[in-house]
């Protein structure tokens, strides 16, 4: 009976651990992080492109990088695959991913940010050397990406300055979670 | 994330793959255990020879792997046997090497290795931890030989055991603007979603024990976030960061992944909740029921917004329901056992089951969940699973595609 009691007692979503009564609010367990090991792992890159490293890159740059380490995946230019597609704009007009199942989300139709192609292509591309591209690449990268989808133009210079400034055509789509429980079904 | 297609070779490989093995170990049974003395004492169990459940793996390192519900019983799944999803295989982590660094909005940017995480109060605690594209079978495309593995086999639930998230956010001094934090692995896609701090503060973990000992590697050993009810891709593995700011990094797994485009031409984003839902479990693909009379409908349900207040099971494809009893304990966030006694008559039918959580919400059928959701979105798939039952006992998936 204790165990029950317990056992149901435990799981309470307000659960804490009893500490006793001279616990202090903090332990001092640890130790200080120096600026250089969070250096070495802050890697994101957010939306107003904070944590963009210096460098640049464009597209004609970006296309020799991509021809050697990601057509092989993402096909010749982006659309054939065998793994995610990346260029693609239609339809042009609407954002009707939620009736047509078959639609095929690429960066150029539904990705919000521009600064989520640095962070996530840094993080953990190519698939079979994940973080070993160098700035410049990563920017040139970047810079062919968005010029094959046909948000820059050709001769455009991604760097941290102007990467957080490109708008990408999905931005005001995405709507925060309207779900509470309760009788309706959204 | 992108499901493979079904192969008849995967929903084999799961039921028979491991018969030849039997065979072997057989031989060497007494014909009477009573009369020779039995095997010794080992350093670490088996299972008997006679059970060989196994998870149906897709895809590779950045596959899925499903549990296998209808060997289940109970509401625990046996870690070897919890689902997998990566997203760039299961790292290796030395666990005297580990660190979780802790920075950014905090008066004390701080490194905790593991003895240090382990020396804070810890708390263990029941709940499920559930992919959020479970279920997609039968929402789109359907096909009628899915066994529970297939339909849901990506939710688990285990005791999770570790430091409450809460405990390292007083002891680094997250600020108060912090609204924020970034949860990042050490795989090598270096995972990393945006988790808002209310909710990791109420009731996440940073877990380092599952069901009495250490994580499995498939589960982020040594160490991984646990948010109670929350969407499995944000239970971040092999945890290397937190990161607290002011507001969302919208990394790639935020925006392009798991986001939930709506039929109005929008896409919700950080749909983090697991909305109630249940599956029978038993009688269900492929079994074929022996005979007619009484058998033991049971299944799991479940909720990430709490506990579990009622299973009802349909009989006759839903013109009538009858509450199914709740086997104890009934916990939040948990997977709930339920079972109901039928006496099946013989005939052609279809059994259902539908949850209905704390908040009133009640587990839809499938075409309620296509009119709110539309047919292209690709996570969070709750509705109503059938299953028919045909006359010569065979029981197959009943969701038409």
């Amino acid at each position: 009976m204790l165990g029950t009691m317990l056992l149901l007692g435990g799981c309470g979503s307000h659960d804490r651990p009893q500490v006793g009564a001279a616990a202090p609010v903090t332990f001092g367990f640890g130790r200080p992080a120096t600026a250089d090991e969070i250096a070495v792992w802050d890697l994101d890159v957010r939306p107003d492109g904070a944590g963009l490293p210096p460098g640049r890159g464009t597209a004609s740059q970006g296309s020799a990088v991509y021809g050697r380490k990601c057509a092989a995946c993402h096909g010749a230019t982006g659309i054939e695959g065998p793994f995610d597609r990346l260029v693609g704009r239609e339809p042009r007009q609407g954002f009707p991913f939620g009736r047509l199942p078959r639609l095929v989300k690429t960066i150029g139709n539904y990705w919000p940010y521009a600064t989520t192609l640095y962070d996530y292509v840094n993080r953990a591309m190519p698939l079979n050397a994940p973080g070993s591209l160098k700035p410049d690449e990563v920017y040139g990268l970047v810079a062919f990406l968005l010029w094959r989808n046909d948000i820059i133009a050709s001769s455009a210079e991604m760097n941290p300055q102007t990467l957080p400034r490109v708008v990408m055509p999905a931005h005001d789509r995405f709507v925060p979670d309207n779900r509470r429980g309760g009788p309706e079904i959204r | 994330m992108t499901h493979a297609p079904i192969s008849r070779r995967a929903l084999l490989a799961g039921a028979t793959g491991a018969l030849g093995a039997h065979a072997l170990r057989v031989t060497k049974l007494a014909q009477d255990p009573t009369k020779v003395p039995g095997s010794a004492v080992t350093p670490l169990g088996e299972r008997s020879p006679f059970e060989r459940p196994r998870r149906i793996p897709l895809g590779n390192g950045q596959g899925i792997s499903y549990t296998p519900l209808q060997d289940c019983c109970g509401i625990v799944t046996p870690a070897d046997l919890h689902f997998e999803r990566h997203h760039a295989g299961v790292p290796a982590i030395d666990p005297q090497r580990y660190k979780l660094l802790i920075h950014g909005m905090v008066e004390r940017p701080t490194v905790f290795d593991l003895e240090a995480l382990k020396r804070f109060p810890s708390v263990s605690r029941l709940c499920f931890l559930e992919c959020s594209g479970n279920g997609a079978a039968g929402y789109g495309r359907s096909r009628p030989d899915l066994s529970p593995q297939l339909v849901d086999g990506l939710t688990s639930t285990s005791e999770w055991t570790g430091v409450p998230l809460a405990t390292l956010f007083r002891e680094v001094g997250v600020k108060p603007g912090a609204t924020w934090f970034l949860a990042e692995g050490q795989d090598a896609a270096v995972m990393a979603r945006s988790i808002p701090v209310e909710q990791a503060r109420d009731d996440g973990l940073i877990a380092y024990g599952q069901n009495g000992e250490a994580l499995r590697p498939e589960q982020g050993y040594p160490a991984r976030l646990l948010l109670p009810g929350w969407e499995g891709n944000a239970n971040v593995k092999w945890i290397r960061r937190i990161e607290l700011a002011d507001r969302p990094f919208m990394t790639r797994e935020e925006t392009s992944k798991y986001t939930d485009p709506l039929p109005d031409g929008t896409a919700r984003q950080f749909s983090f909740v697991m909305d109630a839902k249940s599956i029978i479990t038993f009688p269900a693909y492929p079994v074929t029921l022996g005979d007619r009379g009484w058998w033991q409908i049971t299944g799991i349900a479940w909720s990430g917004r709490g506990r579990i207040t009622r299973v009802e099971v349909s009989s006759d494809a839903g013109r009538h329901w009858a509450p199914a009893d709740l086997q104890q304990p009934v916990l939040p966030k948990c997977h709930t056992r339920f079972r109901y006694m039928w006496n099946w008559d013989g005939g052609d039918t279809t059994i259902l089951s539908r949850a209905v959580d704390e908040t009133g919400y009640v587990q839809p059928p499938v075409e309620q969940l296509r009119q709110a959701r539309g047919l292209g979105t690709t996570y969070h798939f709750n509705h109503i699973r059938p299953w028919r039952v045909r006359r010569d006992g065979t029981v197959v998936f009943g969701l038409e595609s």
